[in-house]
């Protein structure tokens, strides 16, 4: 089978690679660059949970190969806190974490990309707007109160960040 | 107690929220192999021949195999708990010469990458003879197994007093018939295993997202033949169980004896298709019930026979109905109770404990009867239910049938059930919230108020299990039987550890599903690690503790009362610069051990062996509204009120019942598992069984009553399966009554929207 090369940032370090045509970006992540905070709950789109970011907007890791994000620049749960193991927590981690907003974590990596990028464009949403934002990533645990209460604690935590900036 | 009954943040959670957890999916050996399984698409066939040569010559596929290949693993796992009632079958690691339903594993194909295991195991043939299946519970279905031509898997009949001369008796008389269908844990990690075997040690590991990492490992022994000193079975991070995770399936011994056999580490994970095929369901059942009431609304006489269908083989025995039929009277006081069901085996996806475990079922069943009973007295149903909870002063309550373990009756523990039901009551504004109700339908919409309670089975044993050891570095490890599948555990452990030992959460580590860890273990289920484990880490800690204290005294020459511990350090009271330290009181345990009169280490093994079930108990109430378009429901309130004994850690316990609640709503309004006639399930994707969403889920108010249980040291009673209960039943309730005065059109979960739109009144 032909490899394409292919060459992309993935939390801001530039990776390269030589993928098979149908490899998932998914495995791509998990697999060859052994970031495994990325995590597959459906392999069909439904559940969110390997949403990751590319060029800034969400999108699902299991439905895209890894060919596709030639070039593109991809943010993952890695990425979120800043580098280092020790980097202080991303306000949505903290805030998740405040709301006991995640119990088994296997979809939280999938609901904090897709958090993050909707509090980037939705700086002050109502808890309604949260609902319907996260209405396409499942989580079988918690029963989303404590995720939406961490987005707004979250999202109110960045605007003061922003403001005091 | 210092931390017992904090909201401590979870120790779990930097690491997961980081991307740093390790699922089964996230470990990969060198060398490692990936399998694929080929599964049936028939319900009921014939197995003629499997021909795995064309799969063979496929590049990356180092094996194929077929039962034929099994030997020894081939022999069905074990079923468990038996029962003298019980017609037992189980599956095998592979199908033999038949398979029972669509998605059981007839080959299974390994390769060096999934890719290529997924190609190749399209090559596979295999020779089928479609058969007939059995998709109905009624008699003259196609057998699914040959030598039980009437399918039956175990009938059992439950009684207390005499419920024939009590319906005689009674006042009044009224008959309901009641259906539940089937769905699924569905946890988002799905099943998966990594098996490696190290042929220098004969020694094997196994990485599995399981909810019984030691049962996994008396199984692989078994089928396997090694002894347990040869298997350590991992539970490593799991994300999510609800019951999936319950049982021992078939690729827990497949997947090690390929590792054994190719002498390299195998990865298998269920891809979600798979588990929508494979992974163990329950609810089906059919209910008719009679009852005998008076004028004032009072049960006299309860009498329900149901059949169960237990899918194509019984792993978990007659647990489930069994659950069913003993907790039917739920919270209430019947004097003549008769329960009886049949289980009956059908070409489907076997039946096993999922969430709730035969319990959602019992207390629809009942809560539907005391809808009926306030209908026909025309009562208040929260009236109805007052007039006939089990009060506080007649506990221990004795129901007076057998438990489903059948070490006794169900004797309610403790709890103030009319109380519970206040509270949830008052917490809801109940009088103004069913004023608003009727004023809203005088208005022309569908709005309705509902009310149910129940009580919840939790902390089982037969034990479980604990080590608290304080190392000669000083750091102090928990390790236990029970698991975590995101309950907290490793947070909630430490807080009991802690308190026992005198030090803070944060110098506890707990180590949860290592074999390795502790040699005996049950697992988290049937809401019991908190009160059967967290009692073993109280009891072990403690021993420690009194250890720790002894030693210190010796080291420093003084009496043990004159000992003043400060966290992780011990010192002379009158003398505080004379002491010692966790670290070097465990090195000394360590040494000279017989001088000191003490077993080496400074650690203890405990096992907790509850003498009886330990009863938790709440009521919910739901305000809803049903659009007479659309037929979807939506919830406008909800209100939790939940007696759990105590609170190790009240913000687990509210994401514990906040959860609960939302699969609750799935089991009442959305997911169902449909076959057609011939046995192909109707739903493999998330596209068709739809799980709730943040945008379905209302958020609640909970509130908390704490009656302790007298049945473990810290009165602990369980919650992990409380709030699904009695959602189905409060969701029909307020449905029923949103749907006009007739009620009593609610008879069947789920209630999808198809199901509803029947139900509703005609327009205009």
């Amino acid at each position: 089978m032909t490899l394409h090369a292919i060459s992309l940032t993935v939390n801001g370090t530039e990776r390269q690679a030589r993928v098979m045509p149908r490899l998932l970006l998914a495995d791509l992540l998990r697999e060859d660059f052994g970031l495994t905070g990325t995590h597959l709950g459906c392999e069909h789109g439904a559940c969110g949970a390997c949403t990751v970011l590319i060029d800034g907007e969400p999108a699902r890791s299991c439905l895209l190969f890894a060919v596709q994000a030639d070039g593109c620049r991809v943010e993952t749960v890695e990425g979120l806190a800043g580098s280092g193991p020790d980097s202080a927590l991303h306000p949505l981690q903290e805030a998740f974490r405040a709301r006991h907003a995640l119990q088994c974590g296997f979809c939280t990596p999938g609901m904090l990309m897709t958090l993050a990028a909707y509090l980037r464009e939705n700086p002050s949403p109502a808890e309604a707007d949260i609902r319907v934002a996260l209405s396409g990533n499942l989580c079988r645990c918690t029963g989303y109160q404590n995720i939406v209460l961490a987005a707004l604690d979250a999202a109110a935590a960045l605007r003061g960040a922003g403001a005091s900036r | 107690m210092k931390f017992v009954g904090d909201r401590h943040l979870r120790k779990e959670d930097p690491r997961l929220l980081t991307g740093r957890g390790r699922y089964v999916g996230d470990i990969a050996l060198p060398g490692m192999l990936h399998a694929a399984l080929l599964r049936s698409p028939h319900a009921h066939a014939r197995i003629r021949v499997v021909d795995g040569a064309r799969a063979r010559e496929h590049p990356g596929v180092v094996d194929v195999v077929s039962f034929a290949d099994l030997g020894g693993a081939g022999r069905p796992l074990p079923i468990v708990p038996p029962h003298p009632e019980l017609r037992g079958r189980n599956f095998c690691a592979l199908a033999g010469d038949r398979t029972r339903f669509v998605g059981e594993a007839v080959a299974v194909v390994v390769a060096d990458s999934r890719y290529a295991a997924e190609d190749a195991r399209e090559l596979i043939d295999v020779d089928y003879e479609p058969l007939p299946s059995a998709q109905t519970l009624a008699a003259g279905a196609a057998a699914v197994h040959q030598e039980l031509p009437d399918n039956l898997a175990g009938r059992v009949t439950l009684s207390s007093g005499d419920v024939e001369a009590a319906l005689a008796a009674s006042p009044r008389v009224a008959r309901l018939q009641l259906r539940i269908g089937r769905g699924g844990g569905q946890p988002m990690e799905t099943r998966g295993l990594v098996a490696d075997w190290n042929a220098a040690l004969g020694q094997l590991t196994v990485w599995a997202s399981s909810q019984v990492p030691h049962q996994i490992r008396q199984f692989i022994g078994e089928l396997l033949d090694l002894t347990p000193h040869q298997v350590r079975v991992i539970a490593p991070d799991v994300g999510g169980g609800f019951g999936a995770k319950l049982i021992v399936y078939p690729e827990d011994v497949l997947i090690p004896f390929l590792a054994r056999r190719l002498a390299r580490p195998v990865r298998w994970l269920e891809d979600r298709l798979e588990h929508m095929l494979a992974a163990t369901q329950e609810r089906e059942q059919e209910h008719e019930v009679t009852i005998g009431f008076d004028d004032g609304g009072r049960l006299l006489a309860f009498r329900d026979r149901f059949v169960h269908d237990t899918g194509a083989y019984t792993p978990r025995g007659l647990v489930v109905p069994l659950l069913t039929a003993s907790m039917l009277t739920g919270p209430y006081r019947i004097p003549a109770v008769e329960s009886s069901f049949e289980s009956r085996y059908t070409h489907r996806v076997p039946v096993t404990p999922y969430r709730g475990a035969g319990q959602p079922q019992a207390v629809f069943v009942i809560e539907r009867v005391l809808d009926l009973v306030a209908r026909e007295t025309g009562r208040d149903p929260a009236a109805v239910r007052l007039a006939n909870l089990v009060c506080p002063e007649d506990m221990p309550w004795d129901v007076g049938l057998s438990n489903y373990r059948g070490s006794g009756n169900v004797v309610l523990d403790s709890g103030d059930l009319p109380s519970v039901l206040r509270r949830a009551l008052e917490s809801a504004g109940y009088e103004a919230l069913r004023a608003e109700a009727a004023a809203a339908r005088a208005r022309g919409r569908l709005v309705g108020v509902g009310v149910a309670c129940y009580v919840e089975l939790t902390g089982v044993g037969p034990f479980e299990s604990a080590r608290v050891r304080v190392d000669a570095a000083g750091r102090i490890a928990v390790f236990t039987g029970a698991t975590t599948q995101g309950q907290g555990i490793e947070t909630t452990f430490a807080q009991v550890a802690a308190d026992e030992l005198g030090v803070t959460p944060a110098d506890v580590s707990v180590i949860a599903g290592d074999t390795a860890g502790i040699e005996h273990g049950v697992g988290s289920f049937a809401s019991r690690a908190a009160v059967v484990g967290g009692t073993a880490v109280a009891l072990a800690a403690g021993d420690v503790r009194t250890k720790a204290l002894m030693l210190a005294a010796q080291a420093l020459g003084v009496a043990e009362t004159e000992i003043q511990q400060t966290g992780l350090t011990f010192a002379d009271g009158r003398r505080p610069e004379k002491r010692v330290s966790f670290a070097e009181l465990a090195r000394q345990a360590g040494a000279a051990t017989a001088a000191l009169g003490v077993d080496p280490g400074l650690e203890s093994t405990r096992f907790f062996q509850p003498t009886d079930i330990a009863y938790s108990s709440g009521a919910h109430v739901a305000l809803v509204e049903v659009d007479p378009l659309s037929a979807r429901v939506r919830i406008l309130g909800y209100w939790i009120s939940h007696d759990s004994g105590r609170l190790i850690n009240p913000m687990v316990v509210e994401g514990q019942i906040q959860g609960g609640v939302a699969l609750g709503i799935g089991s009442a309004l959305l997911e169902e598992i449909v076959y057609d006639e011939a046995g192909q399930p109707l739903a493999g994707s998330y596209m068709d069984y739809l799980l709730p969403t943040a945008d379905d889920v209302p958020a609640m108010v909970i509130e908390h009553l704490e009656t302790l249980s007298p049945l473990n040291p810290l009165g602990i009673k369980g919650v992990g399966e409380s709030g699904a209960l009695p959602v189905p039943a409060v969701l029909a309730s307020a449905i029923d009554d949103a749907l006009g005065p007739d009620g009593g059109r609610v008879t069947r979960m789920p209630l999808g929207p198809a199901r509803l739109l029947d139900l509703l009144p005609p327009p205009g």
